[in-house]
């Protein structure tokens, strides 16, 4: 527990460090983004209180807003991905998410990049219609979402297989 | 009252979410209003002082590209002083008299973090209150405006750009005397529109649009852009025009923030004539 703890809040700065130092200026074709932070929503311990996970993915989402000035866009969709994640989890997981023997460092490929697309494109979609905030803008919004979101799934496929335990 | 009790501890985490979802709404809201956007903002502590220590490592980089553009300005300086009859040759001599009457002061700053791929695009300046740098000043590189400032913390500002969808600034053509309101409307960095010019005004592309002068924050004629090309609106009375701007957008490094003395006593003579 203590050591799940440590590794949560070094991963909680370092992602936040690395979003906003790096991939905030990215900025492919002038307006692409990956948002790969929320590689925190997506690894954290399931086995944790539902509601300590609510308060740090909004703290979360209000730090990167704080460095963004988006007021509360990514708080709000942080913490929408974070409520709907155990239903996710348990659409993309089945049994093995029921029956709480749910690894995700060495969760079957297939399974594990349907969850990651499902909750980066909610996650996406949240963001940039509350940054954006105006019905006009549907396809800036629509854009926005598909081609950072491709960019985000990819960033954040490639890092979790880095940095994926081995065997 | 049990079955109250019993409700809330069976729903916690959904309340958790409506309450916590209604928090940042509720800013995002504010967020898109002109005044109230003041709650969440990288003027703090932790926020800018980041910025701060990745722009000083980006400013290596820059720094040739900078030290050119001073060194025009600073011949295009010398040569208009030159042209006024001004002895340019001991600039020690010129000293400012904070005394005297002189109605627009220029501070320098220099920008730690730059938007300008989202709609409301926001700039962090170095320098704060402690510079007495203050809301509603405005904000110009030698190239042209850049924006508004917004809010001002100890030690560091944050500056509503002009590529804002909130962000509506007094313009007029250069060679006559033609108002318009600059706004943005989102498609490119580097272009902006001005808005409600009349139907006579006589516009031709590559014209130059300067600032009006109408509100107390920028003085008439600092520089915004050329005139890429416009067409009349749905009602045929007014203009649209796209303006290609002078300032590279994506690219600022130091401004000059413009301080307005006499912003106080406008602004005072304005609200007792609206009483």
């Amino acid at each position: 527990m203590n050591n799940s703890t440590t590794l949560n809040i070094v991963r909680f700065i370092s992602l936040v460090l690395i979003q906003v130092i790096i991939f905030n200026k990215i900025l492919l074709l002038g307006y692409i983004n990956p948002y790969p932070y929320i590689i925190f929503i997506l690894l954290f311990p399931i086995k944790n209180q539902p509601w300590v996970f609510l308060i740090l993915s909004f703290l979360l989402g209000l730090t990167l807003d704080l460095f963004g000035n988006s007021g509360g866009s990514h708080a709000a969709a942080c913490l929408l991905i974070a409520y709907l994640r155990p239903f996710i989890l348990e659409n993309c997981f089945g049994l093995n998410y029921i029956h709480q023997n749910l690894k995700l460092n060495n969760a079957p490929f297939k399974q594990l990049t349907i969850y990651v697309v499902l909750m980066a494109l909610i996650h996406h979609l949240t963001l940039f219609s509350l940054e954006v905030f105006q019905l006009k803008y549907i396809n800036f919004i629509l854009s926005q979402t598909l081609f950072s979101g491709i960019f985000s799934i990819a960033t954040i496929l490639l890092s979790l297989s880095l940095f994926k335990k081995g065997n | 009252m049990q079955q109250i009790l019993n409700f809330l501890i069976r729903y916690r985490n959904t309340l958790l979410f409506i309450v916590l979802s209604c928090i940042a709404i509720g800013l995002t809201i504010q967020s898109h209003s002109y005044h109230k956007s003041k709650f969440i903002s990288s003027t703090n502590f932790f926020t800018g002082g980041l910025f701060s220590i990745t722009r000083n490592i980006d400013n290596y980089f820059n720094l040739k590209a900078y030290n050119n553009r001073l060194l025009i300005e600073n011949t295009r300086l010398k040569n208009t002083l030159y042209q006024k009859g001004i002895d340019t040759t001991d600039i020690s001599k010129f000293t400012l008299d904070s005394t005297n009457t002189i109605q627009y002061h220029y501070k320098p700053a220099l920008v730690i973090n730059n938007d300008y791929h989202k709609t409301n695009n926001f700039i962090t300046l170095n320098k704060g209150s402690k510079d007495s740098i203050a809301t509603d000043m405005g904000v110009i590189t030698d190239l042209g405006i850049i924006g508004i400032v917004q809010k001002a913390s100890t030690n560091y500002s944050r500056v509503i750009s002009i590529l804002n969808k909130n962000s509506r600034i007094n313009a007029k053509l250069k060679k006559t005397e033609h108002f318009g309101s600059l706004v943005w409307n989102t498609k490119s960095p580097n272009v902006v529109q001005l808005i409600d010019i009349p139907r006579l005004a006589p516009l031709k592309i590559g014209d130059t649009i300067v600032t009006g002068g109408r509100s107390t924050i920028f003085p008439k004629g600092i520089l915004i852009g050329t005139i890429k090309d416009f067409q009349l609106d749905s009602n045929e009375s007014y203009y649209t025009v796209n303006i290609e701007l002078f300032n590279d957008m994506t690219n600022i490094g130091f401004v000059n923030v413009i301080e307005n003395k006499n912003a106080l006593e406008i602004k005072a003579l304005e609200k007792q004539t609206n009483e």
